[in-house]
């Protein structure tokens, strides 16, 4: 094993994995993954669903097969993997500590690193999920994981909380493995995952999911023997009358993900407090000089395509900055959430970078609209540089928009971008 | 036959675990009961973690007395025990002029007890030791004595010292009655069968009124469960200006919310002081967290609902014992006492805080009490004070790590991102003195799972390794022991022998 690498790559999810070749790709010599599990390809290993690669591929996957295509592309390109491995600490000078059982502390040095770390669950804590404290409350990534990796089914009856997509998804797998799904709740008006997901797991199954209705308490000492229920106004207060108590084995919550950026803290990367992930620019390297983030460490996805296409775009910057003289960084002009927009990534766009490629953008909406949308990038008087018709504007589908390289002129005269979206 | 001990203790929380600890000096011959799956599931497994000073407790009584002794004591024990300790100072602030009357009672307090080093403080010179402070504090009163201990490491290491000195631990053994002879306890019923012995020490905390009460003693002496609820907040979002204690002025509910750091780490907001009806609900309730977060706020506003990572509750056993010394006006003390008309029995109850700081000087007292009704209490020439701690890889240095997992593999594999717990580390606890064998179990003494992401990455993780150690299936792995399970069966449970080639065709 070598001291110091072109590039480090931190997870080997499926943006890590983008970010890897893509380095190798643009002219990054020694290139080293870093995965804290036993396999390549992250969370996409227990994601034995299909839906994957839609967009990229124009296939209907399942996780590890998708997986399992760029990992042939790293074994491939003789991208270096260190297995079983922990990453304990990054310093702002591209130092890093790690640990596994076969060399013990690991010590390395790498020109630039693309932190892929992804992201973790909410737990019942952080919803401040009253009740008893017995076992059978899982998240639902947890629950996936032990049931198809591990083989072992975590309850028989189950309440889901949050209509997040691992949660619809384990609504359906636990079905097809023989246990039942009472109910799925959703704390809001509205579905937080993607419609297809709706559809294909619950509706088709029979499964019932109900809005603007919550847990209230959990019930049991041991393990859990019921959940309570109750609906709730749009500020979440309690609706009086409206409580029922479910007999359950397990609850299971899909109430958020949030991107994983410990590591990035103690390296010295500036956090977003609405995305959780770091300010990026649009090769996603982050405030340090020389650390990119790349996939759901930087603000959660809907679709793993778009992972794996940040990828890309953060594993060709970090291969051209390790080679020092390939990157010049031009003025930076901020991309700033409009109308109805929670937040835009990246959060800024290299006004020279956009003459050699297109830059994607994608944004949350804050409320849904259930009518054609016009997505719009404006400039400082308001005229259009970039736009975008969708069907609908939903807060659990991330909207997606590219600024072509045709609006270099355009960009080069404004100060501001504003993306906004809007009824048409 | 029935075994026969000298001494059998009641309950194996902190104050069980410490009287059979300091017993296991002398030859005797001692057995330990607990009705849970694990030491320290009751009282002991949900409250302030505080060492307290001695400030607050009613001059002369019980709690006075064993309070300002303990901490006298904490020190050496724990040093003694290989259990962090800080003595870092708490303080009690004041909003405005009634509140100052009242520190200025606490103080007088205070001083009557003997607290070391009490001292009035203003509001200007509070805002300069906690910048964080509200900035409505008006003024405080400075404890230097008190300080941070671990409930649950202080319970473990406890019962592990005396089970290393020959105490036997029975666990899952829950007391059901006296075996009597002529006023005299000369054994007790359990559910695990009867178990003979000269002496009967009832430290049943939260149950302490129903076993006494078997005995015929004290009638009226009732404990009610008091449930206080706290917050924690994420390490690495959120920090006092440097570890301390921060208690509102106290009233006729306790001690009120306080804020505080912990040994590990992270600032705890609570807790509220509710009776409920039951020795058993321990739960979070809505309006709790809203109460104890308001509390909270009144001390440190800038804490962020964002950075809260954990809640739980947890009982207090507040009983209704008048002092023993007939001169105090106190009707809430620790009862402490060889009762009498029953003979062989050490009688405690009413533990509620300050007990966890009370708790060494509990148990001398106990062994004080049982040499004044003439046991001889003989030392034992090989009895060995020192439990020697087991490494925790995330207080190392980098070279010490390093080291550690250059001599042992296993503690190189991270188990718990989120606290940075090894492998190495859980498997120790495994084949400990007393071994670890639920999730929580290993939770409590390693503190997996407690982070940011509460077991949601460790738990596979850890329920294999409990597997594969206690050579049991994954499905037999439990949260907290029986009931607890936490896997039902394998996925594609189905008979598959018959579904052979030939069959098919």
């Amino acid at each position: 094993m070598k001291q110091t690498y072109d590039v480090i790559i931190i997870g080997s999810g499926p943006g890590g994995l983008a970010a890897a070749i893509a380095a190798k790709e643009n002219g990054a010599e020694d290139v080293l993954i870093i995965e804290r599990d036993i396999e390549l390809g992250g969370i996409l290993v227990q994601c034995i669903h299909n839906g994957f690669g839609l967009e990229l591929f124009d296939k209907d996957m399942p996780g590890p097969a998708y997986a399992q295509h760029f990992i042939d592309q790293v074994r491939g390109l003789g991208i270096h993997t260190l297995m079983d491995t922990m990453v304990l600490d990054i310093t702002p000078n591209r130092k890093i500590y790690a640990i596994n059982k076969d060399q013990g502390y690991i010590e390395l040095n790498a020109r630039t690193i693309v932190l892929a770390m992804g992201c973790r669950e909410r737990t019942r804590a952080q919803i401040l999920l009253p009740g008893a404290r017995p076992a059978g409350v899982y998240t639902a990534g947890t629950a996936q994981r032990f049931v198809n990796v591990e083989g072992h089914m975590p309850g028989e009856k189950f309440v889901i909380l949050g209509s997040g997509d691992i949660g619809m998804i384990m609504a359906r797998r636990l079905t097809i493995e023989g246990a039942r799904v009472e109910r799925v709740l959703e704390i809001m008006p509205y579905l937080t995952g993607l419609t297809r997901n709706y559809v294909q797991c619950l509706l088709d199954y029979g499964i019932t999911l109900q809005k603007q209705r919550t847990v209230n308490r959990i019930i049991g000492r041991n393990r859990v023997e019921a959940i309570e229920a109750v609906s709730v106004d749009e500020k979440w207060n309690p609706i009086p009358g409206s409580k029922e108590i479910i007999p359950c084995d397990t609850l299971l919550l899909s109430v958020g993900l949030i991107p994983e950026n410990e590591l990035s803290k103690k390296a010295g990367v500036l956090l977003d407090p609405i995305t959780n992930g770091p300010f990026v620019d649009d090769r996603f390297m982050t405030n340090v000089p020389g650390i990119f983030a790349a996939g759901n460490v930087v603000h959660v996805y809907d679709l793993v395509d778009w992972v794996t296409e940040a990828g890309y775009v953060a594993g060709k910057g970090a291969a051209q900055y390790a080679q020092s003289e390939k990157i010049k960084i031009g003025p930076q002009i901020a991309l700033e959430a409009g109308e109805n927009i929670r937040y835009v990534v990246p959060h800024t766009l290299d006004k020279d970078h956009l003459a050699e490629d297109l830059v994607r953008l994608q944004m949350r909406a804050i409320a849904p609209i259930e009518e054609r949308v016009l997505v719009t990038v404006e400039d400082q008087n308001g005229d259009v540089i970039a736009k975008k018709g969708e069907a609908y504007a939903r807060p659990g589908e991330i909207l997606s928009l590219v600024i072509k390289s045709t609006s270099y002129e355009a960009v080069q005269k404004t100060t501001s971008l504003r993306v906004n979206v809007r009824r048409r | 036959m029935a075994k026969k001990y000298d001494v059998i203790v009641i309950g194996a929380g902190i104050v069980g675990s410490l009287v059979a600890r300091y017993l296991s000096k002398y030859q005797l011959k001692i057995l330990l009961i607990e009705k849970e799956v694990d030491v320290g599931m009751g009282t002991s497994s949900a409250n302030s973690a505080a060492l307290h000073a001695g400030y607050d407790a009613v001059p002369g009584s019980n709690k006075a007395i064993t309070n300002l002794m303990a901490v006298d004591m904490w020190p050496q024990l724990s040093q003694e025990l290989g259990i962090d300790y800080d003595r870092c100072g708490d303080y009690v602030v004041a909003v405005n002029d009634e509140e100052m009357e009242m520190l200025k009672v606490l103080l007088d307090r205070g001083q009557r007890n003997s607290v070391p080093g009490l001292e009035m403080i203003d509001g200007e010179e509070m805002q300069q030791r906690e910048p964080l402070i509200h900035p409505n504090v008006v003024g405080a009163l400075w404890a230097p004595t008190g300080g941070l201990g671990d409930p649950f490491a202080a319970t473990i290491a406890a019962a592990e010292n005396a089970v290393m000195n020959g105490v036997e631990l029975r666990l899952n053994t829950a007391f059901e009655n006296f075996i009597m002879e002529n006023g005299r306890v000369v054994g007790i019923r359990t559910n695990q069968g009867d178990f003979h012995c000269r002496w009967v020490v009832n430290a049943a905390g939260l149950y302490a009124d129903e076993v006494m009460h078997k005995a015929g003693l004290r009638s009226d002496f009732k404990i009610r469960p008091r449930r206080g609820e706290y917050i924690i907040l994420d390490k690495a979002d959120f920090q006092l200006t440097r570890p301390t204690l921060l208690f509102p002025t106290p009233s006729d509910k306790g001690k009120g919310i306080l804020v505080a750091s912990t040994l590990h780490g992270n600032v705890i907001v609570g807790p509220n002081a509710n009776f409920v009806d039951s020795k058993e609900n321990k739960d979070l309730t809505s309006e709790g967290v809203q109460e104890i977060w308001s509390g909270g706020q009144k001390l440190i506003p800038s804490i962020n609902k964002k950075h809260i990572i954990a809640e739980f509750g947890g009982l207090r056993a507040t009983g209704n014992a008048p002092a023993s010394n007939p001169e105090v006006d106190y009707h809430q003390d620790f009862i402490i006492e060889i009762p009498e008309g029953v003979q062989g029995l050490v009688n405690l109850g009413g533990i509620e805080s300050p007990g966890f700081t009370a708790a060494p000087a509990i148990a001398i007292k106990v062994i004080e009490l049982l040499q004044g009704a003439g046991e001889a209490l003989e030392e034992k020439p090989d009895w060995n004070p020192i439990r020697v701690p087991r490494p925790v890889f995330r207080h190392l240095s980098r070279e010490e790590q390093a080291a550690l997992t250059a001599k042992d593999p296993a503690y190189g594999r991270i188990v718990c991102r989120c606290e940075t717990v090894t492998e190495g580390e859980i498997l120790a606890e495994i084949h400990a003195p007393i071994p670890a064998d639920t999730y929580d179990a290993i939770k409590r003494r390693t503190w997996l799972g407690t982070g940011r992401c509460q077991g949601g990455f460790d738990m596979p993780r850890v329920v294999k390794i409990l597997a594969q150690e206690l050579s049991i299936s994954p499905e037999e792995v439990t949260k907290k022991g029986e009931g607890s399970d936490l896997l039902f069966r394998s996925t594609k449970d189905v008979e598959t022998d018959h579904l052979t080639v030939e069959n098919l065709l």
